[in-house]
Order: C-alpha cells, then structure tokens, then sequence
C-alpha cells in the first residue's frame, strides 16, 4: 500500500490554538497560537522538552483538555462531537489495563461500553490481538506479561473499536530501548496495513524520525510549533534506514529546532 | 505454615508473661485466704500487709506463693485455669448435648454472633451506601463526612444505653435490634472510609480513559470504579466485623441482658466469678479470630477470581 497524502480536507485543523492553565503560581501557557493541518493517513510525531504542550496539544485533540482560544476541528467536526462519534482511540504513557480482567478483558472493556454484541466482541477481540501479535494471550492477566507486552494490549483495546484516529502519548516512553525498536517497526506495519492517521508524541529524536511522514517540534514556555518536517522517507522503513543520510539530516533538523526552542529559554 | 513459628513465639511469650504476673497479681487475696485457714505469715495482718508491695511479700512468703496459681476466685487466673473454665462451658456442654444450655458459651456467643451479623450488615450497606454518595456528590462529600468522623468519636458506651432506650420507648421488644444498630453503628465507619479511599482509587488516566470512550457515570462506576474498590473493601470489612463484635459486646452490657457475651462478662463482674469473665472474654476473641479468618479466606477466593494477585 503506498497511497498518496490525501489533498482532500484535514482530518485534523487546528487555528491560532491556545491554552493557559490558571495555577497557583499565575498563568501557565500550555499551547500559544498552535496552528497545523493533519492529513489522512498521516504519521505526526510530536517532539519537545517536557512543558512544550505536545501531551496538551493531544489531549486538546481528544477533547480531555478545551482550549482557551481557537479553533480545532476532528474529522470536520469539534473534538468533543468526535468523542461521542468514538472516532479515536486513545494509548496513555502508562498501559493502564484493569489488574482484575484478562487481556481479552480488557480489549472488550471499549466494546461493552460502546454495546457491541457478543459475537461481534469475540471476532474483534481475536483480530486485534493477531494485529499487535499477542495472539494466544487473551486469557492471561496483565501481570502475566511483561510491560511491552502490557503496552501491545493497550494499544489493541484502542484498536478494537476500528476508529480512524490513534492518538498516542509517549507510549513507549517506559519501555527499554531494543523493546522500543520492535515495538516501533511493528507499530510502522500496523499502520501501513490499518491506514489510521496516528499523532504521537514522543521525546525521541530517532524514534520520531523513524516513525513520522510529518515531525512537529515543539518548545516550551509558551508551549509552541517551531518547526513542521516533511518526511522524505519512503514508507516501507526497515530498522536500517536509521543509518542513511536521509535519515541522519533530518534527525539533525529536529535536533537543531529543539536546540533553538531552548535557546528561547536561556 | 510460615507464619507458624513468629505466632508460636509471640504466643509463649504473652504466656510466660502471664504466668509470671499470677503470682504478683493474686498474693495478696492468697495471703488472705491463708491467714484464715491459720497460716502464720510476715507481715502478720491483713492491714499490715497493705504497707507493703507485692514483692516484698512474695519474698517473705515464699511457702504461699504456689497458692496463688490454684485459687477458686483469682484477680488474675492461669491461662490453665481459663482453658478449663472455657472447656467446660463449652466442649464439655457439647460433649454432653448441651450446647444450648444458658450456662454454655456456646449459646451466648451464638446470641452475641447473631446481633454482629446483623449489625455487620447493616453497617456494611450502610457504609458502602455512603461512600457512594460522598464520591459521587460534592456536597455529601463536604456534609457527611465530617459528620461520620464526629459520630466515631463519641464513647459507645455512652450512647449505647440511649439507643436502648429510644428503641424500647419505640416498643421494640427484642432486644436483638438495639444491639445491632450499636454494632452497626461502630462497623460502618471502616466500611465508609475504605470504600472512599476505593471507589477513589483509579488514577486519573483510567477515568480519562473511559471518557475517550465516551463511557456513562454509571459505566464507569460498574466497570472501573467498583471493581477497583474491592481490595480497600474487604480490608475494610475485617476491620468492620470485629468492631461489629465489640459494638454488640457493649451493647450487651448496660441493657441488663442476661444472654451474649457481654452480658455473661457482667454477671461475672457482678457475681465475682473473674473466671467466667476471662473465659468470655476469650470466648469472644476467638469468635473475632474466627470472623475475621472467614473473611480473609472470602478475600483471598474473591482476589484470585478476579485474577489479581492477593
């Protein structure tokens, strides 16, 4: 499957977007005038020191956080009217599966919630633990599996629910580094074979470049887009493509716009 | 089993203590009784020997002091001389099919068992009803829960006689349903705080979750919420069963019951028979071991059904 970036509308827009948390210590700007188009099919890593509002900037997506100023549209519609349509599934830092239900359990939990009939549970469970290859496992407890495991289920019940939309928030932020890889190629595949527009957001450079057709670097105070990288790369990425210079230019540009955000700071 | 030994030990500890403190404890009652029977003792008479301490008078009786571990009404009696008052009011009653006589303890503490399960479930409603309440409403929260902590601190003992007498003035007759009410009364407080702290639990990312799922409140209550609160739950209820035990125990004490525990341990005080307190005295603590046991297998059963590690 190659197909070409969809020119038809975003899939996600966003407009001089900002929030301001009010604290105790004064105002926080999470998000200032945060403006970006996510089309179809899109692979959107966001990239930035902690505090630079890529984790808000989801969430506002997810509409769990409202901004105080703009405009964002999902799937043409507001965040939250996009919630209620289960148009994206969400992947949390920390797996957070119920210790008290199976794996199976606990990719069912958005399936029973949503009043999918039984059948069609048992079908949609089964294929999505074939697709993140933890297949055999549906009767185990969480603690049963190792973390990457823990964070495969995750991903799946996030999955199981067929939205269009996957948005993930430093999913493998826990996990070790060769862990990290295997997990990133076979979110790559999945991706290629699903067809889902994904935003992740990150605090690796290779991970990032590795896995995005569109990096978003982001720095902090206030939380804002500094630079949007096109990826060249093709789609189909082996592990080795780390090593060519295509790859290595653009880990330097994102390299070099988190250095500028910071610059900012000092 | 591995628990065996550390409990052994902590067992003959509290016994060797025990044992040591019967003599000081019983002297002088024993000194006493010996004077009567024509003892001649140091000091001579009983006002004498009120001069003096214990030690002193154990050192210069020394003849007397094996008298104090066999007395008929003792301050402080063996652990031999309890075991036996509570074999014989109990297995031996049994043994010989009287079980359900008035003098068997086995009978009061079937009385007594009979108010704590009543209360334990009232109390337990209560307290999980509560605590639904406070987590899901903000001003239940701010009203209730104050109001729950101050009732903790009242003295039962004081309040227990007026619930009696409210009941009565009501024209309930059984006297079961006061006691019950003063057990559930000390039970639901555990129940409410734990199951706050339960139904609490789930860190902010699992509700945010189920947003995303654009689950109901209710949703998330059956599905997240109730499960998550089961450990603080049955934490809760071993705390809740033995103060049930205590509250129907005090409960029997001011109501001029004459069947349970609590009233067998005032006829005791009442009679002078310290033996019969101490054997219902242990009576009850097995029966709050036996309590809190059967519900530490229901949480272990439960934990393990529900696939979580115990």
């Amino acid at each position: 499957m190659t197909t070409q970036p969809a020119i038809s509308a975003p899939v996600i827009s966003a407009k001089g977007l900002d929030l301001t948390f009010q604290t105790g210590d004064g105002p926080v700007h999470a998000l200032r005038d945060v403006s970006l188009d996510i089309g179809k099919g899109d692979f959107v890593s966001f990239i930035g020191p902690s505090g630079c509002g890529k984790t808000t900037f989801l969430r506002v997506m997810a509409d769990l956080e409202q901004p105080t100023a703009g405009q964002i549209t999902v799937n043409g519609t507001s965040p939250e009217a996009a919630r209620k349509a289960r148009a994206y599934g969400y992947v949390f830092q920390a797996a957070g599966l119920y210790p008290w239900r199976t794996i199976g359990g606990n990719i069912r939990l958005p399936l029973e919630i949503m009043g999918y009939d039984r059948a069609d549970q048992d079908a949609r469970v089964a294929r999505v633990l074939d697709l993140v290859e933890l297949g055999g496992f549906e009767k185990k407890y969480p603690w049963q599996l190792s973390g990457g495991m823990q964070q495969r289920a995750s991903i799946a019940r996030a999955l199981a629910f067929d939205a269009d939309i996957l948005l993930m928030d430093e999913p493998f932020g826990a996990l070790d580094e060769i862990v990290r890889d295997h997990l990133n190629e076979q979110l790559l595949k999945l991706w290629d074979r699903t067809d889902k527009t994904i935003c992740f957001v990150t605090h690796s450079i290779p991970e990032a470049v590795y896995l995005s057709t569109k990096i978003v670097v982001m720095s902090p105070r206030p939380g804002r887009i500094t630079d949007v990288i096109d990826s060249p790369l093709p789609r189909a990425r082996p592990l080795e493509i780390r090593d060519t210079p295509e790859f290595l230019e653009i880990a330097h540009r994102v390299r070099e716009g988190l250095r500028a955000g910071h610059a900012y700071d000092d | 089993m591995r628990n065996a030994l550390p409990v052994l030990t902590v067992l003959i500890a509290i016994l060797a203590i025990w044992y040591v403190a019967v003599a000081p404890m019983n002297i002088r009652v024993a000194l006493d009784q010996a004077q009567r029977g024509g003892a001649v003792l140091q000091p001579e008479t009983a006002l004498e020997r009120q001069e003096v301490s214990v030690w002193s008078l154990m050192l210069r009786n020394p003849a007397q002091i094996t008298q104090t571990y066999a007395m008929e009404r003792p301050r402080l009696p063996t652990p031999v001389q309890v075991a036996t008052e509570l074999w014989s009011t109990t297995g031996e009653m049994a043994l010989n099919g009287r079980a359900m006589s008035k003098r068997s303890l086995i009978y009061h503490g079937w009385i007594t068992l009979q108010s704590t399960l009543w209360g334990f479930a009232l109390g337990t409603a209560l307290g999980i009803l509560g605590a639904v309440a406070i987590v899901y409403s903000r001003v239940v929260n701010m009203s209730l829960m104050p109001w729950a902590i101050i009732s903790q601190t009242v003295p039962i003992v004081a309040l227990a006689p007026m619930i009696i007498v409210v009941s009565s003035q009501l024209g309930i007759q059984d006297r079961s349903v006061p006691k019950a009410i003063i057990s559930a009364y000390l039970c639901y407080f555990p129940v409410l705080v734990g199951m706050v702290k339960g139904l609490r639990s789930p860190a902010h990312a699992q509700l945010d979750l189920l947003k995303t799922y654009n689950a109901s409140g209710f949703q998330a209550f059956l599905k997240l919420r109730l499960p998550a609160s089961v450990p603080y739950l049955f934490t809760s209820l071993k705390v809740g069963i033995a103060a049930a035990l205590v509250g129907t125990i005090v409960g029997e004490l001011p109501t001029g019951a004459i069947s349970g525990l609590g009233a067998r341990i005032l006829i005791g005080d009442q009679f002078g028979t310290p033996l019969a307190i101490w054997a219902a005295l242990v009576a009850a603590a097995v029966l709050a071991g036996v309590l809190v046991t059967l519900l530490d297998l229901a949480q272990r059963i439960t934990l393990r059904r529900m696939g979580m590690q115990s």
